[in-house]
């Protein structure tokens, strides 16, 4: 056998002046990058720049580098585009990947800006004055009517209390590991917002966090039971996501452990795959089926919700979703992650989430129907900015997973679906994941959200409006950047300037 | 409790059901049913339902422990994820039966349709089966996890297939029972063909014995023709797709 083709993307700088020998770095490594021999010795071939190592040597000993291999510069042969290549000629196999899509297509957040008062109407100071980030998610009236001593007659659908409009998006128990889930839960609860199960039912240690999660029904119907449905605030189906539309749920073998293989009910060490459709949903009319047969089973008690990728008929589909009875839709961008997807389908396949919620909202409106859903858009939320942009866009609230999973230690080096993750959030490896102590993570994903919540009030305050309700839809408040008139008619957005 | 279900919409029924079993109602007889979705969806209370007349989708969706008899023919998405319970079927029911079926039983006397026992799943003691006395049509047991089909194919005019293309498409767990022999070009690439051991015959005259007393059939004249067992090679198909 020849070596290799495929050079090491990335080389291991080991100062062994500085080195104690503690090999705290060889035993850290999920990947087997380093071993010791009088020595340590990295094989940079297995390092994908994670930085466990590098963050927990007690010296500061080591550093992670881009390998200087030289490759002859092409601007259409890219060096990834090799990569690619040699490894496929290797195997015959389709490309894995982790987390969003990492092509540098446009990014729309960063041409829009947000509007500020100055003189002629007056800012808020939110240091001292109230302001208002919470958010029902849930199917709202057309009208209220009341009888003559002002009580309420309109019968109200299920709503769920957000205090600020940010919820976790969904991550399966085997995609991640149960502490990175718990971490999440802890957190959701702790800043009154939603984490959600993904689509490999529920842990059994985590039934305490059920009043905060949202459960999902998805086409492998994992771990799915009237006890689980019963549990959860709401209820989700899962048709599609942003990182690879059009195909179902991939959970690589190597991730299924004894205990998810409990909780889904599928062998030990099979690849989960979720079939591409739901085949019991062939339609709009099968769609409504499963809403009212998840409705039904839960006494019309619980908001069920719609999740979808953002495609090029988004609009319609939306629309099509909310007249089956969808009390809450989520899209998912093109840029949204994964925990393991084929590559070519999550670089390649979707829209992005900015266009999207604006040509949602914009159809729901038009139908009349705005009222009916609440809309939770993600795929790619990186800061309270995207968020203030994404309500103003129309959102409701956003899903954030990639953003989530940072607090933990997460580096996005995409490589969730081999199972090594030395951090412990992707892996299902006892060794790796008990370094996942949930108590700090829950602190971590917590403190962020309290940061992003300041955030949002300081923008809230700087737009002289006191409430997020304020911002929904008010797209007014926003002006694109270096974007064409095509992408702002579709926005409904001005150019700045004008 | 009887329920004339004539001309009443189908959460109307459901929600009778479901209150009754909640204030301790454990027998149903529902009349005239024509078309109603959703009977015995995600009841969770011991209850035995008889429905007259024709259910409609989704019967016994994530139910979770209740006998349903119906009396007549069923209509498609019957036992969709349910946990546990037993629903028999006096005639023919359609497609897309005990997706992701993680526990009980679905009996069904006459033919069922497509897709049946999709995604079937089954952990320890917890394996829901599925036994069908006529045939079955095209993908029966896709992707199929865990758990037992069983088709008998009784009552087929000569010359009939016993089951449509692609059986067991996409199999990583569970077992497949069908009576008779099944040709190789309609297996799904993923299915090994095997010949019941002893052990097998005696589970398989477990399960169809009660299969017999629920429709007053012949335990001996069914089980005097050979069975083929279906199993998946590898309960991992799909893993050499990918380059890692």
């Amino acid at each position: 056998m020849t070596t290799s083709l495929v050079s090491p993307r990335f080389k291991v700088v080991v100062d062994h002046e500085l080195c104690c020998k503690c090999k705290r770095c060889v035993i850290g490594c999920g990947w087997g990058t380093l071993t010791f021999t009088n020595r340590v010795v990295p094989d940079h071939s297995k390092c994908v720049a994670c930085h466990y190592c590098v963050t927990h040597c007690p010296t500061g000993a080591i550093t992670v580098q881009e390998h200087p291999l030289a490759y002859r510069y092409n601007a259409n042969w890219t060096v990834a585009h090799r990569r690619d290549v040699w490894k496929q000629a290797e195997t015959g196999g389709m490309l894995l990947t982790g987390m969003g899509n990492d092509k540098p297509y446009q990014i729309i957040w960063d041409h829009l800006v947000l509007d500020a008062c100055q003189v002629t109407n007056p800012s808020i100071d939110p240091l001292r004055e109230p302001m208002e980030l919470r958010t029902y998610l849930g199917r709202k009236p057309d009208r209220l009517e009341f009888d003559a001593e002002g009580n309420l007659l309109t019968k109200l659908e299920p709503q769920i209390k957000l205090e600020v409009p940010i919820v976790f998006s969904p991550m399966s128990y085997g995609s991640i590991s149960l502490n990175a889930q718990k971490s999440l839960a802890m957190a959701a609860k702790d800043r009154g917002i939603l984490w959600n199960t993904g689509e490999g039912g529920l842990h059994k240690d985590l039934y305490p966090y059920t009043d905060c999660a949202v459960v999902q029904c998805a086409s492998g119907r994992f771990g799915v039971h009237a006890g689980y449905l019963n549990a959860a605030a709401a209820i989700e189906i899962k048709i599609g996501q942003g990182a690879k539309p059009g195909i179902g749920g991939h959970l690589p073998g190597e991730k299924v452990s004894f205990d998810v293989s409990e909780t889904r009910m599928i062998p030990m060490g099979t690849d989960a795959l979720s079939p591409a459709p739901h085949h019991d949903i062939y339609s709009i009319e099968d769609l409504r089926q499963l809403i009212f047969a998840l409705k039904e089973a839960t006494a019309y008690q619980k908001p069920v919700g719609v999740k979808i990728a953002a495609v090029h008929n988004v609009a319609p589909i939306v629309a099509g979703i909310v007249y089956a009875g969808a009390d809450i839709v989520y899209i998912d961008g093109f840029r949204g992650g994964t925990g393991a997807a084929p590559n070519i389908v999550r670089d390649h396949v979707g829209i992005p989430i900015e266009l999207a919620i604006a040509a949602v909202d914009d159809r729901l409106r038009q139908e009349g129907i705005r009222n009916q859903a609440s809309i939770i858009a993600a795929g790619s939320v990186r800061s309270a900015g995207d968020i203030a942009k994404a309500i103003a866009l129309g959102a409701d609230a956003v899903a954030i997973g990639t953003a989530a999973l940072l607090p933990l230690g997460c580096r996005i080096c995409q490589s969730c679906y081999t199972g090594n993750c030395s951090w412990g959030i992707t892996s299902q490896r006892p060794e790796l994941t008990r370094r996942l102590d949930p108590y700090w993570g829950a602190e971590q994903v917590s403190n962020l959200i309290r940061a992003w919540s300041l955030e949002l009030k300081e923008i809230l305050g700087a737009l002289g409006v006191n409430a997020i309700e304020s911002l929904r839809g008010s797209r007014e408040r926003l002006r694109g950047i270096g974007l064409d008139q095509v992408t702002l008619d579709i926005l409904g957005v001005k150019p700045a300037g004008r | 409790m009887r329920i004339d279900a004539n001309g009443m919409p189908y959460r109307q029924l459901n929600q009778i059901i479901r209150d009754a079993a909640a204030g301790g109602e454990k027998e149903f007889e529902l009349l005239n049913v024509n078309g109603q979705r959703y009977i015995g969806d995600g009841l969770e209370k011991k209850a035995r339902i008889e429905v007259h007349g024709v259910p409609g989708n989704d019967l016994g969706a994530f139910m979770n422990g209740p006998q349903i008899i119906v009396r007549g023919n069923a209509q498609d998405g019957i036992a969709n994820t349910m946990n546990d319970g037993k629903i028999v079927v006096h005639g023919d029911a359609g497609d897309v039966l005990g997706y992701g079926m993680r526990g009980g039983k679905l009996h069904v006397l006459g033919e069922v349709g497509y897709r049946v026992g999709i995604h079937m799943k089954s952990y320890k003691r917890q394996v829901p089966v599925i036994i069908a006395g006529g045939i079955a049509r095209d993908f029966f047991g896709e992707y199929m996890a865990g758990g037992v089909l069983i088709l008998l194919g009784l009552n087929r005019s000569n010359g009939d297939p016993i089951v449509g293309d692609y059986v067991g498409t996409g199999m990583h767990g569970g077992v497949i029972y069908v009576r008779g022999a099944v040709d190789k070009f309609m297996l799904g690439k993923e299915v090994g063909v095997k010949e019941p051991t002893p052990e097998d015959r005696r589970e398989l005259e477990g399960y169809l014995k009660e299969f017999c007393d629920d429709f007053g059939l012949d335990l001996s004249e069914i089980m005097s023709e050979e069975f083929t067992k279906l199993v998946p090679m590898s309960h991992r198909p799909y893993g050499n797709l990918y380059a890692y």
